[in-house]
């Protein structure tokens, strides 16, 4: 189509942070890296479908410290770009869109987030704590 | 009653092209995540021991089977429909924007094929039978 070389109006290098346009692109951020943790899930469903053998492969490579560290982002990921998106979709309803309490909901969220990753992260191992109970090696 | 003129909708004016029905599916695929996303944690933690026989025969059990496609199809569309966007507002260039769009349409295409798929065999294959 057209490859003009004229000048875009700059906005991420430009625009002053602020709370608001920062939960904005987080959410972006976020569901972006969501995605990419799509290929994990789908990769667990894929080895089990595959057999005991793939399977513990599987197990070995999510019990590596980086996989667990990953899980982990992901999972802060996961938590916020759900509140932030119940947050939106309130704004959908029309309620909320005044500016104090935006910033307060978008606080709130983000504090959230981080609350019940920390939750649902310590629940998960205490369920699942040992190895062998994760890959049924021994 | 629609605010675009006949030729602007002819056209494909705007840089999305068309909006509207994106908007609500997205709002749609939101809802049905956030009602199957906890019931897949929720069932994991749950279920505790995640072994293969553990795993493979939750799996297998029948409303199980089905939730997980769900949530797949679901996922899947969800995340096509915010990729998309992300690629429409930040790449200028109209022929890396075309390629990227169809990347990221097949390659998730894929992984949720992949994904059911794996599902259904690992129903269709274990004794979720009682």
């Amino acid at each position: 189509m057209s490859n003009y070389e004229r000048p875009l109006s700059p906005h991420l290098q430009i625009y002053r942070w602020q709370y608001s346009n920062a939960f904005s692109i987080l959410n972006r951020l976020t569901g972006l890296f969501l995605t990419v943790g799509t290929v994990l899930l789908v990769y667990w469903l894929a080895a089990a479908a595959q057999g005991p053998v793939s399977y513990a492969s599987a197990v070995i490579l999510f019990s590596h410290p980086l996989t667990q560290v990953a899980l982990f982002l992901w999972l802060l990921s996961f938590s916020f770009h759900t509140l932030n998106g119940v947050r939106h979709l309130v704004w959908d309803t029309g309620h909320g869109l005044e500016r104090r309490a935006a910033r307060t909901s978008g606080w709130l969220v983000f504090a959230l987030s981080i609350v019940v990753s920390v939750l649902i992260w310590l629940l998960a191992l205490t369920r699942f704590s040992s190895r062998v109970e994760m890959g049924g090696l021994v | 009653m629609s605010l675009r003129s006949p030729l602007g909708k002819v056209l494909g004016l705007g840089a999305a092209k068309e909006g509207a029905s994106h908007w609500w599916t997205q709002r749609v695929t939101s809802v049905g995540l956030l009602l199957l996303t906890p019931w897949l944690l929720i069932s994991l933690l749950v279920l505790g021991d995640l072994s293969y026989d553990s795993v493979v025969a939750w799996i297998g059990a029948p409303l199980n089977t089905t939730l997980l496609s769900l949530l797949l199809v679901v996922w899947v569309y969800h995340a096509q429909l915010g990729v998309q966007v992300v690629v429409e507002d930040y790449v200028a260039h109209e022929g890396a924007k075309l390629l990227l769009i169809l990347a990221v349409n097949f390659l998730l295409i894929a992984l949720g094929v992949l994904g059911v798929f794996s599902v259904l065999r690992i129903a269709f294959t274990t004794a979720g039978l009682n």
